[in-house]
């Protein structure tokens, strides 16, 4: 038996003993495991999930032992996340932290830094999110204004942060602040606060889709102790940049396959709203555009894999995450439009009778989606990028 | 064929756009919304409505009207549609009076069209059985029973059907789902035994019910257009509503047009405003050349109508499914063009996009019109 054999048979034993079985159900939106200090366990299976995880440093499969990471190989954590997917078992912790501060602060902390903030995200006990962009401040990310002045001992921070996610809900925000004014990329600082400190205040920003999974995150006369900078002074800009790549990784491949699956599939839905002609979509327009959707999928799966085979063997597509994220966002956007078009009435319902859940919960992630191309970096943005640095495009 | 208003229509534009504008802004559908009004409709802006003659638009003045035509009709169909404004004007005034008119006896005329010209009496049609429009497939019957009939099934999307106070149902007394021959429109209490009315909250805050008929009896004389023939009567009254659809859609997109110039002429980034931008301005050259072609086919299916051409059915199609695409386009851009701010519901464009997509599925999609057009073209 090799390591890894015995790695799989431990870990499928620690699994069968550690994961409660409600924690191998399908998870419902208000059971999310996000942690931190204004948690809530509807379920307390949660909560004990997401500790054994934790004691393992499993919620951070490879981060190092060190600050409380699981240290496994990426061989060691295939295996986990396969005998995970073996017991259909929900994520033990959803986070920022883990997703996107994390790999942050294991890159440009300092060591007192990584040995306070990533213990605490690995064990849940603090939610983290992200205030990057500024009312004046979207696509032009480093225009932003929120300043930073030096007073000595401490920074006073003042200025306004919007597009926080859950920002009402999170303990701690990492914000780009502007810690030199006369330039612009290279006076950017990366700067940790506590948001129960005094001047922070948080308000939810109702969306088109009825949720509010965003808040504008007001910052007036905040101090913020100076161990609290992240890198070096005005040199936030590499880390947001780092950031970003993250954040757009994860938005392109968000809901990939979503929305149809849930009704049993695009080609079902066809079926059942205009007809089957043995196993044909009874109408050819209607059939052309599911197969023209479907290729479009199939053919963007394939492009992922492609980038994870190239990176493997060390080549890479240049602006990967740029074209991704455009594309990814796009077909995900069409895919809804589609859906629409297919169930019509059906999904066209907000609340109450007449429409069944998952009817309801495609209009609301229609609506969500159409979020995708703007968020973390607009399809213009992004066409700016590959235009720029792959294609070697002059500005004007 | 007329593409330029006369002097009473530009000033019956006129005068619909200062009163959706001032008296009926994007902000009265928002206090219906968040209010969670019962009748989905402001009360006092229908009264205005009908003491303006709107009401009454389509109905000649020996009935109380004002018999300002299609044209006229869709003139204010168009400015309702800039501002989202919830009336039962479409349901009341467009599918109501022109089913009656279309397919009334003298009586039932004598008898309806005064109160829909007074605003007295709501109608709504109770058409749809399934997800996607299409009136041949009509499976409802009603079944002779002694001078009358009786009705039985389940509609649905029928647009202010809990605010009607008659329904106008479509059934089979003949033939099967699929057949035009069979088809027959009976004018229906809301009130009468056996109907059962809900109310369905729809993505755009707009009112629609879903209706069930449970063995309700009607007269002989509840039988409206020609027992068994009304497929020629129904579709006529669809194609004038799919034409005023039409005109209040090419009013929202022209309002997403505008409010989206507007932004891309102060919104700054990069130290400039976006609109200087190459790849905006042409996509917004783009939506502006899609608003062009949109008035066309409006008015040109509004001149259809209005002189009883032969080719309305394929002009109403044209102007259906060209100015849906549009305005799928200029929603989506709308949104995407304001960035955040967009998706917001501060803003309106969110408003706006979802009003689009349930009129993009009233009286048949775009994939239902290009279809019939095709047909009808003979290919």
């Amino acid at each position: 038996m090799t390591a890894l054999d015995s790695f799989r048979e431990e870990t499928r034993a620690w699994l069968e003993e550690n994961c409660p079985a409600s924690m191998r159900t399908p998870m419902p939106e208000r059971e999310m495991p996000w942690g931190g200090r204004k948690a809530s366990y509807p379920n307390p299976d949660t909560k004990t999930w997401m500790d054994n995880m934790a004691s393992r440093g499993w919620t951070a499969p490879t981060w190092p032992a060190e600050y409380g990471g699981g240290g496994l190989s990426k061989e060691e954590n295939k295996v986990l996340q396969e005998e995970l997917g073996r017991i259909k078992a929900r994520p033990a912790l959803t986070s920022f932290g883990l997703w996107m501060l994390g790999p942050a602060l294991l890159e440009f902390a300092s060591e007192e830094q990584k040995k306070k903030y990533l213990g605490e995200i690995i064990r849940g006990e603090i939610r983290w999110c992200q205030g990057y962009s500024e009312p004046g401040a979207g696509s032009d990310l480093a225009g932003l204004q929120t300043k930073a002045e030096d007073k000595g001992d401490h920074y006073l921070v003042n200025g306004q942060k919007v597009w926080t996610s859950y920002a009402d809900q999170c303990d701690w925000i990492f914000c780009l602040v502007r810690t030199d004014t006369s330039v612009k990329h290279d006076g950017i600082s990366f700067l940790l606060i506590d948001m129960d400190d005094a001047g922070v205040e948080a308000r939810p920003i109702k969306l088109i889709s009825g949720a509010s999974p965003f808040c504008e995150t007001f910052l007036t006369d905040v101090k913020v102790p100076k161990e609290n900078l992240v890198g070096e002074l005005n040199k936030g800009w590499t880390i947001a940049k780092r950031l970003l790549e993250h954040e757009r990784s994860m938005i392109s491949g968000m809901g990939m396959g979503a929305g149809a699956a849930s009704m049993g599939g695009m080609e079902a839905v066809a079926k059942e709203n205009f007809g089957a002609d043995g196993d044909k979509i009874a109408e050819p327009g209607i059939r052309q555009a599911v197969a023209e959707h479907k290729m479009d999928q199939q053919a963007f799966g394939l492009t992922l894999k492609r980038a994870e085979a190239e990176a493997k063997a060390g080549q890479g597509m240049g602006a990967a995450a740029s074209m991704f994220k455009y594309y990814g966002t796009e077909v995900n956007k069409r895919r809804f439009e589609l859906l629409l078009d297919l169930m019509g009435t059906q999904a066209l319902g907000w609340e109450g009778e007449g429409f069944d859940k998952r009817e309801l919960a495609v209009t609301r992630s229609w609506l969500r989606s159409k979020g995708n191309s703007i968020e973390g970096g607009t399809s213009e943005v992004q066409l700016n990028v590959i235009a720029k640095r792959v294609l070697g495009l002059p500005d004007a | 064929m007329a593409f330029v208003l006369t002097e009473e229509q530009t000033m019956l534009r006129d005068m619909a756009k200062d009163f959706f504008t001032e008296q009926v802004p994007v902000a009265n559908l928002r206090k219906l919304r968040d209010e969670e009004n019962a009748d989905g409709y402001d009360k006092d802006v229908w009264k205005q409505i009908v003491e303006l003659g709107f009401a009454g638009i389509l109905i000649p003045e020996e009935h109380g009207g004002t018999g300002f035509g299609p044209m006229g009709l869709g003139i204010v169909m168009k400015e309702a549609g800039r501002t989202l404004a919830a009336s039962p004007l479409y349901s009341t005034a467009v599918l109501g009076a022109g089913l009656i008119m279309a397919a009334g006896s003298d009586e039932q005329k004598a008898a309806l069209l005064p109160n829909i010209a007074a605003g007295e009496t709501l109608i709504a049609l109770a058409l749809e059985e399934t997800n996607h429009h299409n009136p041949l497939n009509t499976a409802m019957t009603a079944e002779k029973s002694g001078d009358g009939f009786t009705l039985t099934g389940d509609k649905k999307f029928v647009i202010d059907g809990h605010i009607a106070d008659t329904l106008i149902v479509v059934a089979r007394t003949g033939g099967a789902a699929g057949d035009a021959q069979g088809l027959s429109m009976f004018l229906v209490d809301a009130k009468a035994d056996g109907v059962s009315i809900t109310r369905n909250h729809m993505v755009d805050s707009r009112n629609a019910a879903s209706v069930s008929f449970g063995n309700v009896q009607v007269s002989a004389d509840a039988v409206l257009g020609s027992l068994g023939g009304a497929y020629a009567e129904l579709e006529s009254s669809l194609d004038l509503a799919r034409v005023c659809l039409a005109a209040e859609m090419l009013g929202g997109a022209e309002t997403v047009f505008d409010t989206t110039l507007d932004y891309l002429k102060e919104r700054k980034q990069f130290g400039v405003i976006i609109g200087t931008f190459q790849a905006l301005k042409h996509r917004a050259a783009e939506l502006f050349c899609e608003v062009e072609i949109c008035q066309s086919v409006l008015l040109d299916a509004l001149s259809a109508l209005e002189e009883r051409r032969n080719d309305t059915p394929r002009a109403a199609s044209l102007a259906k499914a060209r100015v849906g695409d549009a305005l799928r386009l200029i929603t989506n851009e709308g949104v995407q063009m304001h960035g955040g701010i967009g998706m917001t519901d501060a803003v309106d464009m969110g408003l706006f996009m979802k009003r689009a997509r349930v009129q993009a599925q009233m009286l048949g999609d775009t994939n239902f019109h290009r279809t019939r057009y095709a047909d009808l073209g003979g290919y």
